[in-house]
């Protein structure tokens, strides 16, 4: 199902010859979708980026995980919420085996290099995390 | 007043730097981050690459050829540093990494041997991360303090308060000569002044100070001065610390190692003179070939040109900046490089410089390792250009137009 979702993905942004329109619907995602409560917007939610920064949250409800996320960026923020269709509503096996590399398809590859340091890196290393204590939990009850 | 600089000079000293030709997005390369580093001229890059072509032999004590031919051009270029920033002589002139290296030299062997507990030492709010961190754990080692001097609403030093803060228990001011986010020039002169009336010496980080104007370290009377030589259009990993022979002399070594040495014994070690005793190790030859190409180049293009360009440039690009609607100029002071950071009203300075990158203009956004000036000014990042004398106004009006780009498609 993860793997639906991000060829979804990858279709719609096939349909941009030019970067600009492909920021422009980032952007519009990015204002669009309101993404987390501002209640959830706490210190222990963020992700500390040299350029942006971050908030994720989870939730986990019958055997599936829900991410929440935001940041001060627009891109930031609609590169967020491309990581939340894909990751947000699965089992937590799901989401650790799932591959991460889907943002270099849509050229959007250099917002997740160690160096751009706007937060995603760590955001996608967060939900592995989350997704990977969540694996233990069950195996646990 | 704005002197404009014949096209035809600035294109010719652009054809010196083969990068500046080259093109980002398949749009030419608009270059505003000098003060991150500056680009190399085809001079520097000769110089390191016959280096290692025809010269290269490991330095001092050799008897062959190559050993001393390299030794003599290593020390003829320590030599053209201390000239070129007017130092008592070559043996005030160590040779490190970087000024990121040097500060952490001066603050561990000077601390080592004059900081004790209750004492203080006093920075300023502008400092680069690297200008702040070695002197906090320094104060920490010992058990001293950090005193921080703020800025004026302009973003110049508060020197009033740096008045007050001095006292007996001082033994180090540490501050920029030149702010690397808001390019403040900071008056040097005065606060040695100021601190040698109460005996304290005075550490300059002249990472920024180097590349935009004429340095006199002894008019400025400062006893460090610390460079790299990869922001003044010479290399990465090689860079300098000027200090006065009388505090050299007095500091412990802090690496130790080969060249550093006079004599070892298992019992005991006795340290080679200055500067010897800093530069443990086999030194990076090559790039003090760059660094030495670096300061020729400087020289051939003279300061006239190169303060007259860049004034040029920050003033044009202050006025274009502040005819567009929404942008705040961060750090107003009357004194500055050609370094400019400022606001877009409502747009995140990540989402402008992003797409700015695809517009081909490369500007830094971010705290610009400043993250206690960012703090003090209540933001957390600014966009910044920083121009060099190869810059034209004809890029700053490019810049202008993709800012109006930004501002439409965030509108």
């Amino acid at each position: 199902m993860i793997k639906e979702t991000i060829d979804q993905i990858i279709k719609e942004f096939d349909q941009f010859d030019d970067w600009m329109d492909k920021y422009n619907y980032l952007i519009e995602m990015g204002r669009s979708v309101p993404l987390i409560e501002d209640t959830e917007k706490t210190d222990s939610n963020l992700i500390v980026g040299c350029q942006s920064r971050v908030w994720l949250s989870s939730e986990y409800k019958d055997g599936l995980i829900f991410f929440t996320a935001d940041s001060d960026a627009v891109i930031t923020k609609g590169i967020a919420y491309l990581l939340i269709r894909v990751f947000s509503g699965h089992t937590p096996t799901e989401i650790v085996e799932a591959e991460t590399t889907f943002l270099d398809k849509i050229g959007l590859k250099e917002h997740l290099s160690p160096t751009r340091s706007n937060g995603l890196l760590s955001m996608v290393k967060q939900i592995k995390i989350y997704a990977f204590a969540y694996q233990i939990k069950e195996k646990n009850v | 007043m704005m002197i404009e600089i014949p096209e035809s000079k600035i294109q010719s000293v652009r054809n010196d730097f083969p990068i500046l030709s080259r093109s980002i997005y398949g749009k030419p390369l608009v270059y505003f981050d000098n003060a991150a580093t500056t680009q190399k001229p085809r001079s520097v890059i000769d110089a390191i690459s016959n280096y290692y072509m025809n010269d290269n032999a490991n330095v001092h004590r050799g008897v062959h050829y190559l050993s001393q031919l390299a030794t003599g051009a290593f020390e003829d270029v320590r030599m053209k540093v201390a000239k070129f920033i007017n130092a008592g002589g070559p043996s005030e002139i160590v040779f490190t990494r970087g000024a990121t290296e040097a500060i952490n030299l001066v603050a561990w062997s000077y601390c080592e041997s004059f900081l004790n507990t209750g004492d203080e030492i006093i920075v300023s709010v502008l400092e680069h991360h690297s200008n702040i961190v070695p002197w906090q754990v320094a104060c920490e080692r010992k058990g001293a303090f950090l005193k921080v001097i703020p800025i004026t609403s302009e973003g110049e030093l508060d020197l009033a308060v740096f008045r007050h803060l001095l006292n007996d228990r001082t033994k180090m001011v540490a501050v920029s000569h030149i702010s690397n986010t808001l390019g403040t020039i900071n008056p040097i002169a005065d606060i040695v002044a100021m601190a040698h009336s109460k005996n304290v010496p005075v550490f300059v980080d002249g990472a920024q100070g180097l590349s935009h104007g004429r340095v006199d370290v002894q008019k400025l009377d400062c006893d460090f001065y610390v460079f790299s030589a990869h922001k003044m259009y010479g290399p990465m990993g090689i860079g300098g610390l000027y200090g006065k022979t009388t505090w050299l002399e007095k500091m412990q070594p802090y690496q130790m190692g080969g060249e550093m040495i006079e004599k070892v014994t298992f019992e005991k070690t006795t340290y080679n003179e200055i500067p010897y005793k800093f530069e443990a190790g086999t030194p990076n030859v090559a790039d003090v070939m760059g660094l030495g190409a670096a300061i020729d180049y400087l020289n051939g293009l003279g300061w006239d040109f190169i303060t007259a360009q860049e004034n040029d440039l920050l003033n044009y690009a202050t006025t274009r900046l502040m005819e567009v609607e929404g942008i705040t100029i961060v750090g107003t002071s009357a004194h500055k490089a050609a370094i400019i950071s400022f606001l877009i009203d409502r747009i995140h300075f990540f989402d402008a410089g992003t797409i700015l990158d695809h517009l081909g203009i490369a500007v830094r956004t971010g705290s610009h390792c400043t993250q206690p000036l960012m703090d003090s000014l209540g933001i957390s990042g600014t966009l910044r250009a920083s121009m060099a004398f190869y810059n034209t106004r004809q890029e700053i009006d490019k810049l202008i137009d993709a800012i109006h780009k930004v501002k439409n498609l965030f509108a």
